[in-house]
């Protein structure tokens, strides 16, 4: 593996990297959320119960699952920066940090956009709820923390430091949350796991959780390169690429 | 690399000195008592002092009220050695670097945690707990409180080189404060409803063996990355 990883621990071979990696992720964030969305929101069928507003399912739960994928994609990043100290690696933690919080803040919304008509409040003390909450705080505590520093070198450590201890607490949030919960209140709204979901729903469902995933990645790799470049600015070949363009 | 002393003898004396310098300045080791007071004297005027209803709140307020006032010490914890350059010392010698780190954690346990437990008897007083809920409360905090100041030497850690470093690390620590909190006060609850609580204890315990082994290491990462 180092093998393989060691060319792109130079900041212009990773550049490169995010260049040639940029067009594929855009074109599937593109083509899948077209479709998704279309299929979704148009042509999939309405649920017998909640009638069309559970189409916000096709926004709520990719964003959802993803803001679980990037906060451990972030933690990745950050074990690789602090074991083979790689600078990239935490260029690439501040590059997630922010998209993952906000796809953590769109989860939360359009859930209490949609919990709003079905439970009729816009938020419950649900485990669910809470601990994608205490992520969003997680991911606000690594941003927060980078920002504080003037020395961004030690910024981006700091920050991995923050990511990995985040990583380490989150199941034992996640599972202390469900646990507080159902020891208050017994019969709590669990849709996803009485109730599986049609196949006719289930594909776009799945459509939107790639084009997210693509989404999350472009709006990543597109952070990456600027903060490579911010990084790296007074570096010949930077200086090359900004004359050129 | 010489080492005169055992590594016992560098753990004491780290936390023998933190120790003695909170007992010369006696208001580090009395403000946050005092705040953890204050504190909980104003939920009965906030909420109403009716004693059912406090004592149904007791435990939460208890533990919220130790939450705030361990993060009160927490900032002070490297930000001395930090600012005297004893800091640096300490991560250039020859000693393990988790060691020294784990002495300082227990002192700053010493000073601020023992003292909360040891003055619970009287807070269940005034929030009317029963006595089955005070032996309760007295093990959650005893097991609970080291584990907030493991916790929260890594957010002052990582904070240590930061102008305006105090708000951020409660930022940075409270959310991990959560599952402490909820296994804490939920033995309280169960205690409450004379029901065996000793699973929340044994969870507690686990999490705090897991910090003593784990958070030295992270705090020594932490507080290179601030010296540096």
């Amino acid at each position: 593996m180092w093998k393989w990883l060691h060319p792109y621990a130079k900041a212009d071979r990773a550049y490169q990297l995010c260049n040639t990696l940029l067009p594929y992720f855009a074109v599937i964030t593109v083509v899948c959320m077209l479709v998704g969305w279309v299929w979704g929101l148009a042509y999939a069928p309405a649920d017998y119960q909640q009638k069309d507003s559970y189409r916000i399912i096709f926004i709520h739960v990719p964003s959802a699952i993803l803001s679980m994928g990037a906060y451990s994609s972030m933690a990745i990043a950050a074990v690789i920066a602090l074991v083979w100290q790689l600078r990239n690696a935490e260029l690439a933690v501040i590059a997630i940090a922010p998209v993952g919080a906000c796809v953590t803040a769109i989860a939360l919304i359009t859930g209490a956009a949609w919990g709003k008509p079905m439970w009729g409040a816009w938020w419950v003390w649900d485990a669910r709820l809470t601990s994608e909450l205490i992520l969003l705080f997680l991911y606000l505590g690594v941003l927060s923390l980078y920002h504080a520093f003037e020395d961004k070198k030690a910024a981006g450590r700091a920050a991995s430091i923050l990511a990995i201890v985040g990583v380490i607490n989150l199941p034992i949030i996640h599972f202390s949350v469900e646990w507080w919960n159902t020891l208050h209140q017994g019969a709590t709204i669990t849709k996803f796991d009485t109730k599986a979901i049609d196949s006719s729903m289930f594909w776009p469902l799945m459509v939107n959780i790639v084009a997210f995933a693509g989404f999350v990645g472009t709006v990543t790799l597109m952070r990456l390169k600027n903060e490579i470049l911010q990084r790296e600015k007074h570096r010949p070949w930077v200086r090359q690429l900004l004359n050129r363009g | 690399m010489l080492r005169q002393h055992s590594y016992w003898q560098l753990f004491s004396a780290v936390c023998k000195k933190d120790v003695q310098l909170a007992f010369r300045q006696r208001a580090e080791i009395v403000n946050p008592i005092l705040f953890f007071l204050i504190v909980i004297t104003l939920f009965p005027l906030a909420i109403g002092p009716e004693p059912g209803l406090l004592a149904r709140m007791a435990p939460g307020i208890i533990w919220v009220a130790a939450l705030l006032s361990t993060m009160l010490g927490l900032d002070k914890l490297f930000r001395d050695d930090f600012n005297d350059g004893s800091l640096e010392q300490l991560i250039a010698s020859s000693y393990p670097l988790p060691l020294t780190v784990l002495g300082k954690v227990v002192a700053h346990w010493l000073i601020t945690g023992l003292p909360l437990v040891l003055m619970t008897p009287l807070f269940a007083l005034l929030l009317n707990l029963d006595s089955q809920a005070l032996v309760a409360t007295v093990l959650t905090l005893l097991l609970g409180t080291p584990l907030l100041s493991f916790i929260g030497a890594i957010g002052a850690g990582l904070t240590v080189g930061l102008q305006k470093g105090g708000i951020l690390m409660s930022l940075l620590v409270l959310p991990l404060y959560i599952p402490v909190l909820i296994f804490a006060t939920s033995a309280i609850d169960t205690s409450t409803m004379s029901l065996d609580y000793s699973g929340q204890l044994a969870i507690l315990g686990a999490m705090l063996v897991i910090a003593i082994i784990s958070a030295p290491i992270a705090i020594s990462s932490a507080l290179k990355v601030s010296v540096s």
